[in-house]
């Protein structure tokens, strides 16, 4: 049940934003200020959900072959690899380093 | 794929990707119920990666002159895509057709590949022995990767890290992610008092 109650407000929310934007004034969210936090919150939450999926487990910080995977779609990214590709690499780099005993 | 191996039903992701239609909110969403957050905290954290399409329906409402009666149902394929690709067109026309194509072909795109992803996973069983369970942050980190343009999103991102995984061990799950978004404003005031003190105009710096 919990879980639709957080899909429920996931999907309220994210409509509200999509619709405000094509709806609300330009002059309301045009101000420099606005528009950089809009820019920077999602880079802080991307990078706090990366960390924490790959270095945690439950409410243990754990260095597991997930981070093994993770540095592979980084070299995938800066090889400017396609997004399937970037994570089929971090897939297939932490399962290999499982199998192996990591 | 990482949905059902962090143990929503078929229905549950299949809902998610149909009507929320943001892929890094259902990724966090579900990265935040796997992790054992509670639901209000979750759709927070998803609600806060959702708001720069707000912007994005700025810049397209005006570019495409949508009628008013459209704008509710336009709304829903207003995403990082539909806008990149609009925003590139030269002319109205072209751009509202560019909007129209790239949202009708991501959006059953999408869906389906959540379809047989979901039935995937729940055919291999044990996700995590697969390394899927490494997918959630590659796919976010894939997303994180083309918006670290200059120093300010560096700092952001490393300052966003150290408080998620510091605050991790100490608060319940689900808020240590919350803090961590409060990097973006705690660097851009940092940054606006050097300016200051430097006597700069300010400005933005891109």
């Amino acid at each position: 049940m919990n879980v639709w109650i957080a899909i429920g407000v996931t999907v309220l929310g994210c409509y509200a934003v999509k619709l405000a934007g094509l709806l609300v004034p330009a002059g309301v969210l045009e101000r420099p200020l606005v528009r950089s936090l809009a820019a920077l919150l999602p880079v802080a939450l991307l990078a706090a959900l990366t960390a924490q999926q790959t270095f945690s487990d439950g409410q243990t910080l754990v260095l597991d072959a997930r981070a093994a995977g993770l540095a592979a779609a980084a070299v995938a990214l800066i090889l400017r690899a396609p997004f399937l590709l970037v994570v089929a690499a971090a897939v297939v780099v932490t399962a290999g380093v499982r199998a192996l005993g990591g | 794929m990482t949905s059902a191996g962090s143990g929503l039903t078929l229905l549950q992701t299949c809902a998610l990707s149909l009507l929320v239609f943001t892929g890094a909110s259902q990724f966090a969403l579900v990265g935040a119920l796997a992790a054992g957050g509670g639901p209000f905290t979750a759709a927070a954290g998803a609600f806060f990666l959702g708001v720069r399409n707000a912007f994005y329906g700025l810049r397209l409402s005006q570019l495409l002159a949508l009628p008013r009666a459209v704008r509710p149902f336009a709304a829903q394929w207003v995403i990082d895509e539909t806008a990149a690709v609009s925003l590139a067109q030269p002319t109205r026309r072209a751009a509202r057709i560019g909007f129209v194509v790239t949202g009708l072909s991501l959006y059953v795109l999408w869906n389906l590949t959540t379809l047989l992803g979901a039935l995937g996973a729940e055919a291999i069983g044990d996700t995590d022995a697969w390394g899927l369970d490494a997918a959630g942050p590659a796919v976010f980190l894939a997303l994180l990767a083309p918006m670290l343009r200059t120093g300010t999103e560096r700092t952001v991102a490393g300052l966003a890290v150290l408080l998620g995984l510091g605050l991790l061990p100490v608060l319940p799950a689900g808020v240590p992610v919350l803090v961590a978004a409060l990097a973006a404003p705690a660097v851009l005031w940092a940054r606006g008092r050097a300016r200051a003190s430097r006597g700069d105009a300010p400005g933005e710096d891109r």
